[in-house]
């Protein structure tokens, strides 16, 4: 971006022009200036500065999933800060019983699909936006930005309306297609940014050879957007499990039900029952909180190389 | 993520290689996909939208229905639950932004620092990011639960008292409910500052050390100018994201108590699947696009996104 020009372009010869007399001078004394910052931090910062905030922030994180599990895990009627002696029953009773067991396999089936979906339609999209210039480009551009400010809950009316005109009221597809619609604009916005850092010269050499333009994409580009790809699946698979509002207009039969739905109607119940809260909560927690493990090396440095070049 | 897009539109100028193998159609056929969804799912929804805003459109009562010019604008004017949700609405934009973007480039400063445990640190407070807003609220009521909740643990300490839960107490609602969304929300701006951090070159804080630059300056002088569009680009993104944001709070308050909590778009959900009111309820959803777009634009030429910083 601009950005970081910008600000080596107006920060450099501020910065480089003072220090260069005084790294002449003190030469003897260079090395251990630069070691010591290196040994407390990057920015110089002792060990407590670091971890008397961050503990605190840990203890606000990690709290209340602690919370969840203690509650998930421990037999109703006791009230140890412990869940021990450790029980499963909760958790079988909101899978068999409560049919979290339906509404995972629901949600599944949304999450994956949509996630597949999103993907292959923003890679299209980002790669057209990437390599062609073309008429309509920036209204294109500017129309994917103001979807941004489309309320979803308030599209709740129209797209109901829609659904039930095609027919599709009460069917997962109804969830389906909403999420992946609403996934689109960011994820192609995004994927192509990933495309863009891929040197088009890669491209061009395998056209040299002989490839068409689709399998010089696919040799080239693809293995390059790796982590671009993990990033944008990822997300859209984690907004379409976590999306609510959705499956709780389109959908009315219970085993429909998708497990932020089913979640729901348990808080609502949870007055007597927390122990099945709790539990419900284990199961709408586990998927994503495995991605994240999975992913979470990646959306850092994903977002950085989307955005540095960008 | 967002700051690639807007650079898109500048790299379409600037870049003059034009090279296609195929004639000038495969650029529209590559973003025809998602062009045809957002048409159909997003375009023409919302035009629906405009188009109820100005009927009569209630199903309970059929009789009344047909063209209203703008009295549903005027009625909305005379609305004191339209104005109380929009107050609501701003504040809680406000606060929940705010929060999150001073935790979260605290928390970004932080986790960017070298110290041992750094990467698990990370994952560990980045992961709320991935739970949902109605899990989020099934653990935030486990929390607050009056007699095992964790406020009670609290209470026993002599922080807040007993027997009642915040959620129900119109005074602590609001804080509780900003506390609980800053849980989930905090790590999207840390994860996004982060990524913007870590594009910093290095050598401008070597050699602002080497000058002698204490770290609140080089904060001041080198981290905050770095990371201004990237600031300005997320709060536009969240404060958005939270204006529409409805799964936390339907589940959490569901507007209350006594409507304290009704944000403009819980109320027009509610306008439009309770009361059945889907012309007035258009005629909401009319007002709070155009208003989140004004406000938008204002922030955005008020805070001069990517403006130069000389």
């Amino acid at each position: 971006m601009t950005r970081s020009t910008t600000t080596t372009a107006t920060g450099g010869p501020a910065d480089t022009g003072t220090p260069t007399v005084g790294r002449d001078a003190p030469a003897a004394k260079e090395p251990v200036r630069r070691a010591a910052p290196r040994r407390r931090g990057r920015d110089g910062a002792r060990p407590w500065e670091i971890w008397v905030p961050l503990g605190l922030y840990l203890a606000f994180t990690l709290v209340p999933f602690y919370w969840m599990l203690l509650y998930a895990f421990r037999p109703s009627g006791t009230t140890g800060l412990l869940p021990w002696p450790l029980t499963l029953d909760h958790l079988l009773r909101v899978w068999n019983e409560s049919g979290f067991g339906v509404y995972f396999a629901n949600s599944l089936k949304v999450g994956l699909v949509s996630m597949v979906a999103t993907t292959v339609v923003a890679l299209a999209g980002g790669y057209g936006l990437a390599r062609y210039d073309f008429r309509g480009k920036k209204a294109f551009l500017l129309a994917m930005l103001c979807t941004q400010f489309i309320p979803g809950a308030l599209m709740l009316v129209p797209l109901f309306e829609i659904f039930k005109t095609v027919g599709l009221v009460n069917s997962l597809w109804s969830v389906i297609v909403a999420e992946t619609v609403f996934q689109l604009p960011l994820s192609l916005i995004l994927l192509s940014g990933f495309i863009r850092n891929v040197p088009r010269e890669l491209e061009e050499a395998a056209w040299v050879d002989g490839c068409s333009r689709f399998r010089g994409f696919l040799v080239t580009v693809l293995p390059l957007l790796r982590p671009g790809l993990i990033a944008v699946g990822s997300f859209a698979f984690i907004h379409s499990w976590n999306h609510f509002l959705f499956a709780l207009m389109f959908l009315s039969d219970q085993e429909k039900y998708t497990v932020p739905v089913g979640l729901s109607y348990t808080i609502g119940e949870s007055g007597s029952d927390l122990g099945s809260l709790a539990a419900g909560g284990v199961v709408a927690a586990v998927p994503v909180i495995i991605i994240f493990a999975l992913i979470q090396r990646y959306l850092v440095k994903g977002l950085s190389a989307g955005a540095v070049k960008g | 993520m967002a700051t690639a897009d807007l650079s898109v539109t500048e790299g379409v100028a600037g870049r003059g290689r034009r090279r296609s193998t195929r004639g000038p159609r495969t650029p529209y056929a590559l973003i025809a996909p998602a062009v045809l969804l957002m048409i159909g799912f997003l375009v023409y929804p919302m035009a629906s939208v405009f188009y109820y805003s100005l009927q009569h459109y209630n199903v309970t009562k059929p009789w009344d229905n047909g063209f209203a010019g703008l009295d549903n604008f005027r009625q909305m004017f005379g609305d004191a639950l339209f104005w109380q949700s929009l107050g609501f609405s701003a504040k809680w934009v406000a606060a929940t932004v705010g929060f999150q973007l001073l935790l979260g480039l605290g928390l970004a400063l932080l986790v960017n620092e070298s110290f041992v445990g750094r990467a698990l640190s990370r994952a560990l407070v980045f992961s709320p990011w991935a739970v949902s807003g109605v899990l989020t609220t099934s653990i935030w009521v486990l929390l607050y639960n009056p007699t095992t909740g964790f406020t009670r643990y609290l209470a026993d300490l002599g922080l807040g008292q007993h027997g009642s839960s915040p959620l129900a107490d119109p005074g602590a609602v609001f804080p509780a409910a900003v506390l609980t969304e800053l849980w989930r929300g905090v790590p999207f701006f840390a994860i996004l500052l982060l990524a913007d951090l870590q594009s910093i070159p290095r050598d401008l804080y070597e050699a602002s050390a080497v000058d002698g630059a204490s770290r609140l300056r080089r904060f001041w002088h080198i981290t905050l100018p770095h990371l201004k569009d990237a600031i300005i680009l997320s709060t536009l993104l969240r404060a958005v994201w939270e204006f529409n944001n409805v799964d936390l709070l339907y589940t959490l308050t569901n507007g209350g108590p006594a409507n304290q909590t009704t944000t403009l778009p819980l109320y027009v959900a509610h306008k439009a699947t309770v009361a059945h009111e889907f012309g007035y309820g258009s005629a909401l959803t009319a007002a709070a696009f155009f208003i989140l777009l004004f406000c938008s634009i204002l922030y955005l030429r008020l805070s001069k996104f990517g403006g130069d910083r000389t």
